[in-house]
């Protein structure tokens, strides 16, 4: 138990020491939320009015929380990836070697993607609220964590499963173009649900990442689309299901 | 001969294998082996490349599961006491398994703290293993900027940093140059011989199987075609083979030499006589003598003592260099894309 508790800081600690590193890493990361929340929210900002937005919250405000939701879709889904890199460059050996539990190792994984995912998403919530968006109450705020938290692991969990299954990057282009992107514009992120016609939008309800940027709105800018229990229990479920499915399917890899 | 030695008195092998197997779909790549690799032992897998070799080193080390039989490290079930196993074990792979964004000494640290040692612990073997392999002065550059010899004396420096029981090291000189391999097997040896570690190694370099192993088995197709210390394997082969290169009077010098008791074969192939003889660096001045008494007249003199490579020709009806130089280069350049 405390082996395992010493291995899951020690990958927890490379994952750090490898983000602070790659300066271009962390640029690069954040540049494309980034470039959504000011381009988007610039153009449709302003004085328009959106239908489907509550009166009274600005674009920006509403914008901002599916950017969040955005970071953390692409950093965590990414983190779990990584494992593919790790297996291409030789260094998944030295861990699967290791007298550890897989599950610490997963955890590890988990811990690295979580912070680097929350950290990224804290930036573009500064940024938004340079451009205008409400601060949130400390109450909301730390509500958003808890989203930030869940959507984020559910992420990397399936990012771990793929990963499990991938030989090689050759897919990655794949999952980034029928994967990441429609579960992205499926979530309601750039504008209100009520938008699509009914068939996409059931679509959308099959998206954790729907429940994840509801859930920061109601915690960030008060006001969600469903209850934020209802956006909580679905979460904590996709969470736990993702994880474990990561975590099974890593289990049970073998390293050529 | 410089056998394994006080440490089997301790009565369990330190690996034991039965009917081990594993198939890759319609391949089988190992076949059914039972090996038993005492303990305190250097022992070598001798093969090409694609014989089985890594792939019963990955099974031995938690890797891949066994499609078929058993196997166990220092007492314990590859299948069933995977972390057992995992903790009695250091492993140097093939292909490199290091973290390029990490310094040495971070990787070496990442290695501590995976195995449960304290900050001051690690400190010190730290400090120890790098002194151990030369590379304390490059102790924090990363990794990505080191050669492939550095990086290989790295790993085995952390293979060795938690004090394993068994190290296993696959195909540890692939690729390096003659400098560094000389230093690694130097290392390996201190390593066996004065902390008792037992090691086993993969290779297709039979210099590296005859310069350090106490026992070679050798593999091929999967299955293991001979087992014993390199001299009895030579000593297999039988006898040294003198070729004499002869201007004139081939015919008359073989009925000459025919006659003699320590002969023991003699044939002529392309114009060359090839005589199998013991000793024959105390024959060949009769050789001399012989042939002049019987006026031929000899150009050049080749004295061949068998090596392991006869032997893994006799074994295995090939040259292991065929495939060996071949997939030797293909590492290299595995080596540098990697690197990049």
């Amino acid at each position: 138990m405390r082996q395992d508790l010493n291995a899951i800081y020690s990958i927890w600690l490379r994952e750090m020491l490898r983000f602070f590193r790659l300066k271009s890493r962390v640029f690069g990361s954040i540049a494309s939320p980034f470039f959504f929340l000011a381009f988007m929210g610039i153009g449709f900002g302003g004085g328009t009015t959106m239908s489907g937005i509550p009166s009274g919250v600005g674009y920006v405000s509403f914008l901002t929380p599916g950017i969040i939701g955005m970071t953390l879709l692409f950093s965590a889904t990414f983190a779990g990836l990584s494992v593919i890199w790790d297996r291409e460059f030789g260094f998944l050996k030295e861990i699967m070697v290791a007298p550890v539990s897989r599950i610490a190792i997963v955890l590890g994984r988990t811990a690295g993607g979580l912070t680097t995912g929350i950290l990224q998403a804290l930036i573009i919530l500064v940024a938004g609220i340079f451009m205008g968006m409400k601060m949130p109450s400390i109450d909301g705020f730390l509500l958003s964590l808890v989203f930030m938290v869940l959507v984020a692991a559910t992420f990397i969990g399936i990012g771990l499963a793929f990963s499990s299954k991938m030989k090689d990057m050759s897919g990655f282009s794949l999952i980034m173009n029928f994967l990441i992107f429609p579960l992205f514009f499926l979530s309601g992120a750039l504008f209100p649900l009520e938008r699509f016609p009914g068939l996409i939008r059931d679509l959308a309800y099959l998206n954790p990442l729907t429940y994840g940027v509801d859930g920061l709105r109601y915690s960030l800018i008060g006001t969600s689309a469903l209850s934020p229990v209802v956006d909580l229990a679905v979460l904590a479920i996709c969470c736990a299901a993702m994880l474990f499915l990561g975590a099974y399917l890593f289990e049970n890899t073998e390293v050529k | 001969m410089d056998g394994p030695q006080p440490s089997q008195s301790k009565g369990e092998a330190a690996i034991s294998m039965q009917g081990l197997t594993k198939r890759f779909g319609e391949m089988t790549a190992v076949d059914h082996i039972d090996l038993e690799i005492n303990r305190g032992e250097l022992f070598g897998l001798l093969g090409a490349n694609g014989a089985g070799k890594s792939t019963i080193i990955k099974m031995l080390t938690t890797m891949l599961m066994p499609t078929e039989g058993e196997a166990r490290v220092w007492g314990h079930d590859v299948t069933r006491e995977r972390n057992a196993v995992r903790s009695s074990i250091g492993v140097v792979f093939q292909d490199p398994a290091v973290d390029g964004m990490l310094t040495g000494r971070e990787n070496l640290d990442f290695h501590g703290r995976m195995y449960g040692m304290d900050g001051p612990l690690r400190q010190e073997r730290i400090d120890e293993v790098l002194e151990l392999v030369d590379l304390a002065e490059k102790a924090d550059i990363k990794m990505e900027d080191y050669s492939g010899g550095m990086q290989r004396r790295l790993e085995i420096a952390r293979g060795l940093m938690h004090y394993p029981h068994v190290l296993f090291l696959d195909e540890p000189t692939l690729g390096l140059d003659a400098q560094t391999r000389r230093h690694i097997w130097q290392y390996l040896r201190n390593m066996n011989k004065d902390k008792g570690v037992t090691i086993i190694l993969t290779t297709h370099y039979m210099e590296e199987a005859d310069a350090l192993c106490d026992r070679v088995a050798i593999i091929d197709n999967g299955k293991i075609v001979a087992l014993d210390t390199p001299s009895n394997l030579k000593d297999m082969i039988g006898s040294d083979t003198v070729s004499l290169e002869v201007q004139s009077g081939a015919e008359a010098l073989m009925s000459c030499l025919r006659s003699f008791p320590w002969v023991n074969s003699i044939v002529i192939v392309n114009g060359t006589i090839e005589l199998m003889v013991d000793h024959a660096q105390s024959r060949i001045p009769e050789i001399m003598q012989e042939a002049n008494k019987c006026g031929a007249v000899i150009t050049s003199v080749g004295l061949h003592k068998p090596t392991l490579e006869d032997v893994f020709l006799k074994y295995t009806g090939r040259k292991i260099r065929e495939t060996g130089g071949a997939s030797g280069l293909m590492g290299t350049m595995m080596m540098h894309r990697r690197r990049k």
